[in-house]
């Protein structure tokens, strides 16, 4: 038994050094990714940046068949669904974040609640995206019919709506970590002076995680801003942008992920695929700074 | 000297710039209970852990000068031989929460790849369990997992652990400090029962606890080694100022 | 003084009135949307519809097997190469928090986590399917892995950083080397975690069709080969649904049905794994 343990304690040395190179490889991996990936989006990004140069970004039409791009119509169609999905969610998440966290945090209901949110985060794009084409559509053409819009039922409007309810998770259930991180000696010295639970929200909780929630709402953000499929079915892939306020909002359109969703297989030329690829290089650089920050803000706030 | 187990020549320990341990010659003879005691921060612990080489797993320690186990230096052998030969007993019970009593005990076997055959296994797990006054304890509940053990009957378990591995020297490092006062008098018993095959050098925080069990007594002070003398000698009329002051509560 | 008192009470629970009544409208999508698939979808699975390929354009029946084949050569595949590689660096980024390689590789995963799922399919299109020649399995499973990736590290890293000290110290002791204290007792006994983190990262990439759309593509016929294009069910739902026929779209309703039931079940067994060995550990 000595001897054997003796040897056996040699040979186990050199497996030590082995694994933790493998470890050491492994986590190199990572970096090579990402680094893979921004080289080869740029490198691909090549031909129509050199092409087209940065007009690009502001060209108003994009007509393949003509060899004409501008991705301005997209940069406005993301940035339109987005936002407007972000003002119509952000309510819900901080409603949904005060309740969870501050008024009942424990508790059957607080758990079924907190269940759901994850669950709505769980259901997979697609099925939203298919679900909105057959249900949502209808009701919004008929909507859009009665305030005397055109009746497309598809469009920005509706691809925003069922984006706010995608992204409701992410600035949520950071903002219920966040609202029960505030300590209770803060809270309770406002009740002890009288204040009531909504003062005491307002001007204790609030202003205490203000940038916590605010590096949610980002987070929220950075995923309104990537998300394909449920956009692609719902958008009505239109590479044009509506003149007036009332097309621009109900009419259809598309974003930079619809676009090069709908028409990345079909790109021809050289070109043609390089200005789609340009456009992910921009949606990647975005939502991963967006992302960034937000994480940023999210590590500051915990470690205080 | 054949009787020396441990020694340490002109022994010092670093936590990265700051110097822990400063020149410590100790050498300790076989089947004696030692006890180390001193001041918070004094080096004890970090002397302890030099002992099987634990103290180089931190990122930034060093250590200079000789220990050796016997005639050879600690610090030229395979660490993980030295571990073999050299146990430790933590503060904190820390038996393995996802392995059995039984698997517990021969864990250092068994982690290891170490096959040997059933029979000889079992005799190991009851002559360890035997020696660490646990077997009537558990001999009933060898597969099951050790989390209904008390604390004491947890520490034990950790003893019983380290004395499968067949070591020469058992070391430990506040091993009552967490333990109801029950508990701690259980261990301390095992202490006399141990030291006839062991030999065991026990971190104390507490002089009394140093006093009843050891046959001899460190004394360290800001890294250095003060004192060591026979316990009796140490308690009753120690040589150094500073041990006197201990002792006597002028600081702790 | 008591009527403003009043008014200032009133405010409050009105306020408390709003707060719950926005967070619990929120479950009407959830549940709206829910029970129309399941409504819609529950009628689509037999026996039939499982085991057959989509029917022609004009002929009826036919199933989705190809997609349910698909999916699950896909996942398994994503998951043999995200596993060890998202485990040993969850691992790494846990043992080694201080070093500029586990700082940069965080960084990274941070990035991987954001990055939206339909540029991974642009980057694994140049770096798998170009050089093939061919759209294939293996390029979209190494794009979902590229997706399963951030989920399987950062539960891997936060389950280990729980776990007492103490017992990697207790392990290192007995003369186990380190890496077999990872592997057999650190590994072991944040199993729990570090499961329940593999399993959320499968529910969401079964879900995901972006990566797909130029990389697996879509396979109408029933193929194992990972060099071929293959069927998954999320990409024929989205075919099917935007597609004019009829009896597609019911194909497409079943495929939604089993789709979100495997991810519904995946997420419940994920939180009864974690709350039974939490209690345990």
């Amino acid at each position: 038994m000595k001897n054997k343990r003796l040897d056996l304690s040699y040979s186990q040395m050199k497996w030590e050094t082995i694994f933790k190179r493998l470890l050491i490889v492994m986590s190199s991996i990572l970096i090579l990714i990402v680094i893979g990936t921004l080289i080869t989006l740029i490198f691909k990004s090549m031909p129509s940046i050199k092409a087209l140069g940065i007009g690009y970004l502001w060209g108003k039409v994009w007509d393949p068949v003509q060899n004409i791009y501008g991705a301005y119509p997209f940069l406005i169609g993301t940035l339109l669904t987005s936002f407007m999905a972000l003002i119509i969610s952000i309510p819900f998440s901080y409603a949904v974040s005060i309740y969870l966290g501050e008024y009942n945090p424990k508790g059957w209901l607080s758990n079924l609640l907190k269940n759901a949110i994850e669950l709505i985060a769980a259901v997979p794009s697609i099925i939203y995206g298919f679900w909105g084409l057959f249900v949502l559509v209808p009701i919004i053409r008929s909507f859009e019919m009665k305030i005397g819009v055109a009746p497309y039922g598809i469009g920005i409007f509706t691809s925003s709506l069922i984006l706010s309810v995608m992204i409701i998770p992410y600035a949520a259930s950071l903002g219920i970590t966040l609202i029960r991180m505030v300590p209770s000696p803060l809270k309770e010295g406002a009740y002890a002076l009288g204040a009531t639970r909504f003062e005491v929200i307002r001007s204790v909780i609030m202003p205490f995680t203000r940038s916590g929630l605010f590096a949610g709402v980002l987070l929220s953000l950075g995923r309104a801003l990537g998300e394909t499929m449920a956009v692609t079915m719902l958008i009505g892939n239109t590479s044009a942008i509506g003149q007036t306020f009332k097309d621009l909002i109900f009419g259809p359109g598309n974003t930079m992920a619809s676009v090069i969703a709908n028409e990345f297989t079909e790109a021809d030329h050289t070109v043609y695929l390089s200005a789609l690829i340009e456009l992910g290089l921009v949606l990647f650089c975005v939502t991963v700074i967006i992302n960034l920050i937000g994480k940023r803000i999210i590590t500051r706030f915990t470690s205080n | 000297m054949e009787h020396t187990v441990v020694s340490s020549s002109k022994f010092n320990a670093w936590f990265g710039d700051n110097h822990v341990v400063k020149d410590v010659s100790i050498g300790i003879e076989k089947n004696q209970v030692i006890a180390v005691m001193g001041p918070s921060g004094c080096g004890k612990t970090t002397f302890l852990r030099c002992i099987n080489r634990m103290h180089e797993l931190i990122p930034g320690a060093t250590t200079k000068g000789s220990m050796k186990l016997y005639d050879d230096d600690v610090y030229t052998m395979n660490p993980i031989w030295v571990r073999y030969k050299i146990g430790m007993v933590f503060q904190r019970p820390n038996p393995f929460p996802n392995l059995s009593i039984y698997d517990n005990v021969v864990a250092g076997y068994k982690l290891n790849g170490l096959k040997m055959p059933k029979a000889e296994m079992d005799q190991i797990v009851e002559k360890s369990l035997t020696s660490a006054a646990l077997w009537n304890e558990v001999k009933d509940s060898l597969h099951k997992k050790g989390t209904f053990l008390s604390g004491g009957q947890q520490q034990r378990l950790c003893i019983a652990r380290a004395i499968a591995m067949q070591p020469e020297v058992i070391l430990f490092d506040e091993p009552t400090s967490a333990l109801d006062p029950i508990s701690t008098s259980s261990v301390e018993q095992l202490f006399h029962e141990l030291k006839e095959n062991y030999t065991l050098i026990i971190v104390t925080h507490n002089m009394q606890q140093a006093a009843r069990v050891s046959d001899k007594t460190a004394f360290f002070y800001l890294g250095e080694l003060v004192e060591f003398d026979d316990t009796k000698q140490m308690f009753t009329a120690p040589s150094d100022v500073r041990t006197q002051n201990y002792i006597t509560g002028r600081f702790s | 003084m008591e009527a403003r008192l009043k008014v200032r009470n009133t405010k409050s629970i009105l306020f408390k009135c709003l707060i719950v009544f926005l967070s619990f409208l929120i479950t009407v999508p959830l549940i709206v949307i829910l029970l129309y698939i399941i409504k819609q979808g529950v009628l689509q699975v037999n026996w039939h519809f499982l085991t057959h390929v989509p029917a022609p354009v004009g002929e009826t029946g036919g199933g989705i097997a190809n997609a349910l084949v698909g999916s699950f050569i896909m996942v398994m595949l994503s998951a043999v190469i995200a596993i060890p590689i998202g485990m040993l660096s969850g691992i790494y980024l846990s043992e080694n928090p201080h070093t500029k390689l586990s700082y940069y590789a965080g960084l990274c995963v941070d990035i991987l986590q954001g990055v939206p799922s339909i540029v991974v399919g642009i980057v694994v299109y140049f770096w798998i399917v170009k050089p093939l020649g061919t759209f294939s399995a293996l390029s979209g499973s190494v794009a979902l892995s590229i997706m399963m990736l951030p989920i399987v590290i950062r539960s891997t890293e936060q389950t280990l950083r729980l776990l007492p000290p103490s017992l990697k110290e207790a392990a290192l002791s007995l003369g186990v080397p380190y890496y077999r204290v990872i592997l057999k007792v650190i590994v072991p006994c944040g199993f729990a975690g570090i499961l329940s983190g593999i399993m959320l990262s499968i529910a969401r990439i079964v879900g995901e069709t972006a990566p797909l759309l130029f990389t697996a593509f879509g396979n109408p016929y029933l193929s194992a080969s990972i060099t071929k294009p293959m069927e998954s069910l999320p990409h024929l739902i989205f075919t099917y649904a935007t597609s004019p026929y009829d009896e597609w779209h019911n194909l497409a309703w079943g495929a939604s049905f089993i789709l979100l039931m495997f991810v519904l079940i995946l997420n419940i067994v994920t939180k009864l794994i974690t709350r039974k060995w939490n209690i345990q550990l």
